[in-house]
């Protein structure tokens, strides 16, 4: 399945698999598409990605690049750069157990180079730059981004030049700055800063990965599905929670799975698919919840600030999916988020960032409305690491501080029985 | 009353390659009717047959998104300027 041509996702326009994100003629965002295979194929395509490596370059069949997996020719050893995904997928049946449901898995995309789901659409949009012939990497990030990029642009030896709002939390700058990146805050929000790197990315060279090179960026985010139901035994779930935040992960996502559905590699149907957003940064989940299909712009205030994008490229778009597919988008408060945290770790033992308190929170909220079936089989998508936002849970659990004499141990937890 | 357009690198072959041009309005639909006047292959570009910007274009008054404003309507001042961008950058 070889990727043939940018098309707009609005008018149909083609253009070459070149640096572009935008329809010159109506404005619309263009997306790759790609060779459709023959029926016969699909062993064969199922083969190479059971003998592929273990990373994202065994779906290579299903990414943009022109020279297959980046690396050594043998596909096996596709492991230049920062290869992400095979993460795990752990059943949850303790998370399910306290929301009632029946089965619960959770997908840790924390596991990857730099602890968040970036690293997977980062690589793609590295690999096709280099093939374009770009030599420095940049991105407009909420932070997660800002990690992925300076880190893959130091594995394979490019200048980066990432930029964040100023008052990103410092876990997220100072896991950046170590990679040696041009580092640029920006004394705005995250729209400002995507607004700043549209202009630029017109007048410089640069593979601005979120940008200029969206495209084939977002084209990442589907080896998230593929991995689910690779991990799945060659299943499909009956519903994800996924947190919403530009909308492309999400419409990424139910993409993937369409795609192994259309070409017979899975059965079934696709899976419902709910967003998740903060209640500070909803516009995706207001306008589902008013019917609307496209999204008026607000101004975030959360403490999920890798989700707050008050502006959402592909908000039209996650509410066709949401709709289409019987999911929905919902919208919880820092409340919700915090207890979400702690939700996932006490019966997981996944410790998430506030992203992924809004799923787990989300994941809590549809249990308790009674949106899901007791039979279904449930996805929570995991997809940064709690380490990044500390300060989310600061204050929130008490620690006993004691002299170090065993009297005082007693003193302080109880006398052991029987003494 | 003059005020500076920035056109994006997308839009410029329909503006005879310029960068930004200088136009006459006092709000962002008079600007833009200006703009169209001199360029009128832009005018189909970004606008829809209403005359309501496509959904994916994206457009700032000194920096500030117009939807956060009036919109259209949103008055510019002598000596503003108004940045058009794609809408589908970014997350």
């Amino acid at each position: 399945m070889a990727a043939e041509h940018l098309k707009c996702k609005e008018c149909g326009a083609q253009y070459a698999l070149e640096a572009l994100y935008v329809c010159e003629r109506c404005f619309g965002p263009l997306e790759v598409v790609y060779g459709r295979p023959s029926p016969a194929d699909v062993g064969e395509v199922r083969r190479r990605i059971q003998g592929g490596p273990q990373n994202i370059w065994r779906y290579a069949d299903f990414l943009p690049l022109a020279g297959g997996p980046p690396g050594p020719a043998n596909r096996r050893a596709s492991r230049t750069g920062l290869p992400a995904g095979c993460t795990p997928l752990i059943r949850a049946d303790r998370l399910a157990r306290r929301l009632g449901l029946g089965e619960v898995w959770v997908k840790n995309d924390a596991a990857n180079p730099t602890h968040s789901f970036k690293d997977r659409v980062v690589s793609v949009a590295a690999a096709r730059a280099r093939e374009l012939g770009y030599e420095v990497l940049a991105c407009a990030s909420t932070g997660n981004l800002a990690n992925a990029v300076a880190a893959q642009a130091a594995a394979l030896g490019m200048e980066s030049y990432v930029f964040i709002p100023a008052d990103l939390e410092e876990q997220k700058v100072l896991a950046t700055g170590v990679y040696g990146p041009r580092l640029i805050a920006v004394r705005g929000s995250y729209d400002e800063v995507n607004r700043l790197c549209t202009e630029l990315s017109g007048d410089r060279e640069w593979a601005f990965v979120n940008i200029n090179l969206r495209p084939y960026y977002a084209e990442g985010s589907k080896t998230l599905s593929f991995e689910i139901a690779e991990q799945l035994g060659w299943e499909l779930p009956d519903r994800c929670v996924v947190p919403v935040a530009s909308g492309s992960l999400f419409t990424k996502v139910a993409q993937g799975f369409e795609e192994w559905l259309d070409l017979g590699l899975v059965g079934g149907q696709i899976p419902r698919m709910n967003g998740a957003q903060a209640q500070g940064c909803a516009p995706i989940a207001s306008a589902f919840a008013d019917g609307q299909s496209i999204c008026r712009p607000v101004r975030p205030q959360t403490i999920a600030k890798s989700l707050a994008i008050g502006d959402p490229a592909d908000g039209p778009y996650a509410l066709d999916v949401a709709r289409a597919t019987g999911g929905g988008v919902d919208a919880v408060s820092d409340e919700e988020i915090r207890a979400g945290i702690a939700l996932l770790a006490e019966t997981t033992g996944i410790f998430t960032e506030t992203a992924g308190g809004v799923t787990a929170a989300v994941l809590a909220k549809l249990a308790e409305r009674g949106d899901i079936g007791e039979s279904e089989r449930v996805v929570l998508f995991i997809t940064g690491d709690g380490l990044k936002t500390l300060d989310a849970v600061r204050g929130t659990f008490t620690t006993t501080e004691i002299e170090p004499q065993a009297a005082a141990f007693d003193a302080a937890v109880g006398a052991p029985v029987g003494v | 009353m003059a005020v500076t357009v920035k056109i994006p690198t997308q839009l410029r072959a329909a503006a005879d390659g310029a960068a930004e041009a200088e136009v006459e309005g006092e709000t962002v639909g008079e600007v833009l009717d200006d703009l169209f006047e001199r360029f009128e292959e832009l005018r189909e570009r970004i606008s829809q047959d209403g005359g309501e910007l496509r959904r994916f274009v994206n457009v700032y008054v000194g920096g500030e998104d117009i939807r956060f404003l009036d919109g259209l309507d949103t008055p510019v001042a002598d000596g503003a300027e108004v940045t058009i961008l794609p809408a589908v950058a970014g997350g």
